[in-house]
């Protein structure tokens, strides 16, 4: 599998490994994918009280494309707000990565993870 | 010695040629150009000699008349030959073949081309050691059964097949008998004087020789009979026309007496080097080996790293050249279909990856493999959420995962 550089870079270099405490009102997790599927994502958003994400991290179990692209997101999710952050779009993820199409399911599962995580957050704080 | 990199562990896909074997090659490439062939001039007659003598090693080499060798592109040929060959000569006495799960693709891809034109095959699963039992062996044999297609050791796994204990089954219930023994001539005893078994496939780029040739053995006493599937000059008695690659075969034939030679010497060796690479990687938690570790060649090792992805593994250590069984790294999209077959679930299957080491593997090399993916493994374990999971004590495998469906549905919008 021939990747591009940027994958290459952030699968050797990931940004923002790691665990924010899912009981905390202020972070959201979401966990998307199956093991079984070879790609499962973890990734948590912390929201300050002026509706802005003040941190991201994430953790994620599948191929090169699978981590950059969840290490990708949690760079990007930083400063948004909830309805920015709504707004990335797996093709913004495969673009910037230059994703080929057979990993083009890697993005789809990012795009996912801030969705799932964007909801756990407004689940908690209804 | 200075290590040089990236480090060569996939000699199961192929090997190096061997520059004893290159030797003999060479002159054939050069100025023994005849056809083997021409029957009218010295240049034939001496590229005959050498395609002789080849097969003569070649036979020596696994225990059979030179006069039941005949020689193909590669073991893949072998097999589709000796599988359409038979089944299409004894369709007259039935037209079920059985084989198993685990088979190269070869083997599975020729019968499904069988079932498409009217044979009905069974696909035996094997134990979740990789090893077949013959008692469900024995109870798949029907009367209208006329082939049986094993390979004496696996690809992917290594596992050493009982073919004498299956050949005798064979000969009892009057069933044609196959091996594919792609994978199998310098690492265990070849001996077709002593086993019932009526066909054989070999390829000489797995033992050192080149690739584009191979060979299949059909036995004389009691004679099998194949329909060929390429027409021409009638070249092999007729089994398989085409000029013959002389030089290609003159490697076969070197390659398999040096593999027959140094068996004795190098497989301790290859073993002490095996189970140097296994204790190291042992040290480790969650690493599970696949396929039985006893019957099984020394030149193998499948392991599956727990909640480490194959394919991500794979690209951190580049430095080492292997095989996984991770889905990321097949066309497919589905992992090891050989591990799911064992029972693997496909965690498992995704995170295996199969050390295959060569008669040029050094144990510096193996030093250096065990450390690096002591090193890997653990930076991929601290990305990995399954590996927190574990961790917490969460039952990974029983954990409710969102069904795989949605996520489809998402790639088709």
């Amino acid at each position: 599998m021939a990747y591009s550089n940027k994958v290459v870079e952030h699968y050797e270099n990931p940004r923002n490994v790691g665990t924010l405490d899912k009981n905390d009102a202020h972070v959201g997790t979401g966990m998307v994918g199956a093991p079984a599927c070879g790609d499962v994502m973890k990734l948590q958003i912390k929201v300050g009280d002026n509706g802005v994400i003040e941190d991201a991290k994430f953790k994620t179990y599948g191929c090169g494309s699978a981590i950059a692209s969840s290490s990708l997101v949690t760079e990007w999710l930083k400063g948004k707000t909830l309805d920015e952050a709504q707004q990335i779009k797996n093709m913004d993820i495969a673009e910037e990565l230059e994703l080929p199409p057979v990993k083009i399911h890697c993005s789809v599962l990012a795009e996912d993870a801030i969705k799932a995580a964007i909801d756990d957050y407004k689940a908690k704080n209804k | 010695m200075t290590l040089k990199l990236p480090i060569y562990l996939d000699s199961a896909a192929t090997t190096k040629i061997d520059p004893r074997v290159l030797e003999q090659m060479m002159p054939y490439l050069t100025e023994e150009y005849g056809n083997p062939a021409s029957r009218s001039h010295s240049f034939g007659w001496t590229a005959e000699a050498a395609v002789e003598k080849a097969r003569k090693q070649v036979a020596d080499t696994v225990g059979c008349d030179e006069k039941e060798i005949i020689w193909t592109s590669g073991a893949t040929e072998s097999i589709n030959l000796a599988l359409k060959g038979a089944a299409q000569f004894y369709q007259e006495k039935g037209k079920h073949l059985i084989t198993i799960k685990t088979e190269h693709k070869a083997t599975l891809d020729t019968m499904r081309e069988l079932e498409r034109i009217g044979f009905e095959v069974t696909y035996l699963n094997p134990e979740e050691n990789g090893l077949i039992d013959l008692n469900k062996l024995a109870a798949a044999i029907r009367s209208d059964t006329i082939l049986l297609s094993v390979m004496f050791v696996n690809n992917e796994i290594g596992v050493i097949q009982d073919i004498s204990a299956i050949g005798k089954l064979c000969r009892e219930k009057g069933v044609i008998f196959h091996v594919d023994a792609a994978q199998a001539v310098g690492k265990v005893d070849v001996n077709l004087s002593e086993i019932s078994v009526d066909l054989m496939s070999f390829s000489a780029h797995k033992v050192y020789g080149p690739k584009g040739v191979g060979a299949l053995y059909i036995r004389r006493k009691p004679r099998v009979r194949l329909l060929p599937l390429i027409h021409g000059g009638g070249h092999e008695r007729g089994f398989r026309s085409g000029t013959l690659p002389t030089h290609q075969i003159v490697g076969m034939g070197a390659a398999f007496e040096l593999a027959k030679q140094e068996m004795p010497t190098e497989l301790p060796r290859l073993r002490a080097l095996r189970d140097k690479l296994l204790a190291g990687l042992q040290n480790m938690e969650e690493v599970y080996v696949n396929g039985d570790l006893e019957q099984r060649v020394a030149q193998n090792l499948n392991i599956s790293f727990n909640y480490v992805e194959g394919e991500s593994l794979m690209m951190a250590i580049k430095d080492i050249a292997v095989s996984s069984g991770s889905a990321c790294t097949s066309a497919s999209l589905e992992p090891s279909y050989v591990l799911r077959a064992l029972g693997r679930n496909d965690e498992l299957a995704h995170s295996s990856i199969r050390f295959s080491i060569s008669r040029f593997t050094t144990e510096q090399e193996i030093d250096y493999t065990i450390k690096l993916l002591q090193d890997k493994v653990s930076k991929l374990r601290e990305l990995s959420p399954l590996w927190e999971m574990y961790q917490d004590g969460i039952d990974v495998a029983n954990f409710q995962w969102a069904e795989h469906g949605n996520q489809r549905d998402v790639i088709l919008h």
